[in-house]
């Protein structure tokens, strides 16, 4: 009986020590495979999800990180968030929704907001590219942020190309395409 | 299942000199479906596998001046473009004297384009390998490797691709043979947006 106690905890330790713990997305994406082992870094990380459907979410890590973004977001769109509005949004995993939606969304319950309805995507078209500024102020929030793409293998190309796009005039030319790993066929 | 064994009571009669020892044993079966329960819940609350990640540069939109722009050999270039459902399209070289590329069409799997570009790369690939055992002998240091690797990447046995995808292609597409590019020891390669001219290509071939 001890050494069965002794095995639990000592295993119970190593997955307490190593874990991470799965930040849920509202969408699933099946990322497509290459062979580059480069790990994602797990803090100063700004996620661009793009699902099947080519809807764009957006998440940025860091509580108060989210909190200055939001509050820098309402500036630029002319909307004054509340102190409440502030505080459930840092707690936001990832989101897609237009800016204008934003206190409709917050003020939802948290298990609602996840829900297929109420993920439309953050407009990124040049006509009213939104995407842009919450990557441009999440930068200045947090100028050591990494940026990372996750879309789904069967995204049509043109998506992914508007987020290139965005990217590229915000002079952000380096960026990560998260990926799963696959073997090198040729060593 | 739960109790402690505090075994006092027979021993009253022989008064306190002959006292039994009291068993210091406690029954630990609780305790371990705790630590199992906790175990269950770390197991499935977490994910060992982070994420891998696959680095890009995409040139800025900045307008280069004319002179400034590198200028390609057509010998070394080859075209990829990325079609619908899966399909592909390369050539190698550009228009020359008026005359269209022949363009073949090819496929992701190790047998399709992959094969076009280890033939094409295959003048670095070999200098590459060599390096490689030159670092494996420790006759060289890293950094000295990693700048032969570029050196040898951007060299005149170096093959430049351009990647042109269709409106048609899947992010799956891109990703593949962005990979491609990694498996084939291609240091330079580009994502450009698909002209005209391309579509006619592809038009023309079906």
């Amino acid at each position: 009986m001890t050494a069965m106690c002794d095995v639990a905890f000592l295993l119970l330790t190593f997955f307490m020590s190593t874990s991470s713990f799965v930040a849920q997305e509202p969408v699933a994406i099946a990322t497509p495979s290459s062979i580059s082992e480069i790990k994602i870094p797990e803090t100063d990380i700004l996620k661009i999800l793009v699902d099947s459907k080519g809807k764009v979410l957006f998440s940025l890590d860091g509580q108060e990180n989210r909190k200055e973004l939001l509050k820098k977001m309402g500036e630029k769109y002319n909307i004054e968030f509340t102190d409440q509005e502030l505080k459930a949004f840092s707690v936001v995993g990832s989101f897609g929704v237009p800016i204008a939606l934003m206190k409709t969304y917050l003020a939802m319950k948290p298990e609602d907001r996840d829900q297929a309805a109420n993920i439309v995507g953050i407009p990124s078209d040049s006509t009213d590219n939104q995407l842009r500024y919450w990557i441009g102020y999440s930068r200045q929030v947090n100028p050591k942020l990494v940026i990372a793409i996750k879309a789904d293998q069967t995204t049509p190309y043109p998506v992914v190309k508007k987020v290139f796009g965005t990217l590229q005039e915000l002079k952000e030319n380096r960026f990560n395409l998260i990926t799963s790993l696959e073997e090198n066929p040729i060593k | 299942m739960a109790e402690v064994n505090t075994d006092s009571g027979s021993s009253k009669k022989h008064g306190k000199k002959k006292r039994k020892k009291l068993s210091t044993r406690v029954d630990l079966t609780p305790m371990v479906d705790l630590g199992f329960l906790l175990i269950t819940f770390f197991m499935l609350a977490t994910s060992l596998i982070k994420p891998q990640t696959m680095e890009i540069s995409m040139p800025s939109k900045d307008k280069v001046p004319e002179e400034e722009q590198t200028k390609v050999k057509a010998s070394k270039a080859v075209t990829i473009i990325l079609a619908k459902s899966d399909s592909l399209y390369y050539y190698l070289g550009g228009p020359e004297d008026g005359k269209d590329p022949e363009v073949l069409t090819s496929n992701y799997s190790g047998n399709g384009i992959r094969q076009v570009l280890l033939n094409k790369n295959a003048g670095a690939i070999k200098q590459l390998n060599e390096l490689k055992a030159k670092k494996a002998k420790n006759l060289i240091s890293e950094e000295d490797f990693k700048k032969e690797v570029i050196k040898i990447k951007g060299g005149d046995a170096g093959t430049v691709v351009v990647i042109k995808a269709t409106e048609d292609a899947t992010y799956k597409n891109m990703v593949d043979i962005l990979d491609e590019m990694n498996i084939c020891n291609i240091g330079m390669y580009a994502i450009v947006d698909i002209n005209d001219y391309d579509l006619g290509l592809i038009k023309n071939h079906k």
